[in-house]
């Protein structure tokens, strides 16, 4: 393990350390104060999703205008899931955590058993992908969640705090006792956040898997039109959760309001290491390069034994997961989701960053995300005249034009920090007589 | 046999069939492009296939990776039919090609294009790159071996991490050549694999083929369009024209059949 801790490694990881505690200590003092910690999160959160969109159309090549609507199903979701719970329903823990982790395993079932037959069309593979999941989640609501939420929900929120308290009571003399006291309701909440933002992720991966099988098979630009098309029906579907979707809670077009609002540093840091490390670590392995080759050239690359449609549909899911997890830390962080913030008109701000940041780097695209946010909603806002936001799609269009005129390969280019960079192997040491000379 | 010269050593019958193409037939739209085109290979066998431009050779090449779906006929790798297979099955099954235009990813480095051909070997799964895990680093490090000791081969060794399309074209076509042999084939089918090559490198190269089939035991199925090339290293030859087969043979026959000759070597004239 140390033995890795080492160069790139080690100045990453003393750097990371680094940016939690100051940020940490500059929160807790108030020298950050609300707006600008606000600016922040939100700046990692679209960092995240355009990481994710930088996965699926800078590396895989698959031109994506979906990401929006896989962070608003994120969002959405969790929101939900921590609505409810801290509505005394544990309903929406269960059948999210539950009919996710039952779709996933009949999804891999379906997909383990269509593997053994040839020439299986990709129509049938969605119906048998659509028909697990609905599956799944249909045994969620009406097996899992009335056998398991009540315990569930008495164990996290009854069971657990007494236990706990019983442990704590010899301690009941000492001022650390206020403190502990408090100790299982903070437990409880942040498991179950956390079970909230991987359930929301985890959805939004599995609809973009369903979603990609017939529609990666599409060429890019159509993949492209798909993906806009995607964005509009969860905005409209957004719009009608009271209405046509059985939630009530979601207000529809007025927005969702009384989400617990979670979010912390800690959470937001720990979110976006992990999302850059998923990225890294997946880009700069075999299948990471299978990814690249598909980029690089279909073809050559289905001709050379790489599964195309797997990667493509990988690379998806990947980027939606990293969407959908982005979306939960926002949604718990403004505490308010309203439709129109995940209109399609948005869905172009990760395309525009990624661009700007440099198709296929992640240092670039980090950079840009932070830069917009803090620009655009954070700076522009504070010091431009108010009526200023009416001319930003004139503004970004300039830049963006200024940007493809000047710098078209993106801000960064292919640049990287050490610590992300792909690590040249280093050339062998040269045999004797190589069996080139033998044949020359 | 269907599809094989009968001047051929009976040593070499006793060997295994390696691909064995039957009547294959294929229409673009109504245009024929092949017709009952048949051909058997033994294994360890280098044979040629040639004709005009405009014959359907690349076609065929084509029709066994997977990338067209012929109208009719049959194409057995080790008895287990082709056609109607997805390209990659094909390729991980045992088949590698070259293109007749260079392919490679030009962007990348020459060992990412060599270890990408490598990836259906890797030996690690998703989780195992995402987590890091012991088995990550050990099974890269062999593959980097593995492709390094590739590469050395053909003298490509020292531009591991140069970025392919930089390199000169007779490196590329090289590096074309070593990429397919990292799927890890036994039946090899080289697509015009001295295009735009000169004298001396085609001499270079004829060398190579012959080595590579010694030291990979592979079986050659090769498209060619320079005469010298074809004659001098093919042990039989499958002469096409307009899609239909005309003559098959050692090159010697090859080179003195009337229908050949009329064809294809009337005009060429062997150089």
């Amino acid at each position: 393990m140390l033995r890795r801790l080492r160069g790139s490694n080690a100045y990453f990881l003393l750097g990371v350390v680094l940016v939690f505690v100051v940020v940490q200590v500059l929160l807790s003092v108030g020298v950050v104060n609300d707006y600008w910690r606000g600016i922040l999160f939100w700046g990692a959160a679209i960092t995240m999703v355009s990481l994710g969109l930088n996965l699926i159309y800078g590396f895989n090549g698959q031109f994506s205008l979906g990401q929006y609507g896989f962070y608003a199903i994120g969002a959405y979701t969790s929101a939900d899931v921590t609505y409810r719970w801290v509505h005394s329903d544990p309903g929406g823990l269960v059948v999210v955590i539950g009919g996710c982790a039952l779709a996933l395993l009949l999804l891999l079932g379906v997909s383990a058993l269509l593997r053994r037959f040839y020439g299986v069309s990709t129509l049938a593979k969605f119906l048998f992908s659509l028909l697990a999941t609905v599956l799944g989640f249909f045994l969620a609501v009406r097996v899992l969640n009335p056998v398991l939420g009540p315990p569930l929900y008495n164990f996290l929120q009854v069971t657990v705090p007494k236990a706990m308290l019983l442990l704590f009571e010899p301690l009941s003399g000492f001022r650390i006792y206020a403190f502990l006291e408090t100790l299982p309701a903070v437990i409880s909440q942040q498991v179950v956040f956390f079970l909230a933002l991987l359930g929301g992720a985890t959805l939004a991966g599995i609809i973009s898997y369903l979603f990609g099988i017939p529609v990666l098979e599409l060429g890019s630009d159509y993949f492209g039109i798909a993906t806009l098309g995607f964005t509009i029906i969860i905005k409209v579907l957004a719009d009608n959760t009271d209405t046509l979707l059985p939630f009530p809670e979601m207000k529809g077009a007025r927005g969702m309001v009384g989400i617990p609002a979670w979010t912390t540093w800690p959470w937001v840091f720990l979110a976006f290491i992990f999302v850059v490390l998923l990225m890294r670590n997946v880009l700069h392995s075999s299948t990471g390069r299978a990814i690249v080759s598909v980029r690089e050239d279909e073809r050559a690359a289905r001709l050379m034994g790489i599964n195309v449609t797997s990667c493509k549909v990988l690379a998806f899911v990947l980027g939606s997961f990293v969407a959908g997890l982005a979306g939960g830390i926002r949604a718990h962080d403004i505490a308010f989701l309203h439709p129109q913030s995940f209109n399609f008109i948005k869905s172009f701000d990760p395309l525009i960053i990624v661009v700007f940041g440099g198709l296929g780097s992640l240092t670039g695209t980090i950079f840009a995300g932070f830069a917009w946010i803090l620009l655009l909603e954070g700076v522009l806002r504070l010091y431009l005249p108010e009526g200023f936001e009416t001319w930003r799609f004139v503004v970004y269009p300039l830049i963006l034009l200024v940007m493809m005129l000047l710098r078209p390969q993106g801000l960064m280019g292919k640049y990287e920090i050490p610590f992300l960079r792909q690590r040249l192997p280093e050339p062998r040491k040269k045999a004797d007589q190589t069996p080139e000379e033998v044949v020359a | 046999m269907k599809g094989r010269p009968e001047s051929v050593s009976p040593e070499v019958e006793q060997r295994p069939v390696v691909l064995a193409i039957e009547d294959l037939t294929h229409y673009f739209e109504s245009l024929r492009a092949v017709y009952d085109f048949s051909v058997t290979l033994k294994q360890g066998e280098l044979v040629g296939l040639i004709g005009p431009n405009g014959a359907g050779k690349t076609t065929i090449f084509n029709l066994v990776t997977g990338v067209y779906l012929p109208t009719e006929g049959r194409a057995h790798y080790d008895g287990v039919e082709l056609l109607g297979l997805p390209s990659h099955e094909i390729i991980q099954m045992g088949i590698a090609r070259t293109f007749q235009n260079i392919r490679l990813f030009a962007n990348l480095t020459v060992l990412d294009n060599v270890r990408i051909a490598f990836h259906p070997h890797a030996g690690y799964g998703l989780l195992d790159s995402v987590l890091r895990l012991r088995r990550f680093h050990d099974k890269e490090a062999e593959m980097v071996e593995q492709c390094q000791e590739l590469l050395g081969i053909f003298g490509l060794e020292e531009r591991q991490n140069d970025i392919a399309g930089s390199l000169p074209y007779g490196l590329q076509r090289r590096l074309e050549i070593a990429r397919a042999l990292a799927t890890r084939p036994r039946l090899l089918l080289l697509d015009e694999p001295a295009a735009g090559m000169n004298p001396q490198e085609i001499d270079q190269l004829m060398e190579l083929i012959h080595f590579i089939r010694d030291h990979f035991h592979l079986t050659i199925f090769l498209v060619e369009h320079r005469m010298r090339l074809v004659m001098n290293i093919c042990e039989w030859i499958t002469v096409m024209d307009f899609g239909e087969i005309i003559a098959r043979g050692t090159p010697a026959e090859v080179r003195n059949d009337p229908g050949v000759i009329e064809a294809y070597l009337g005009r060429q004239a062997i150089r």
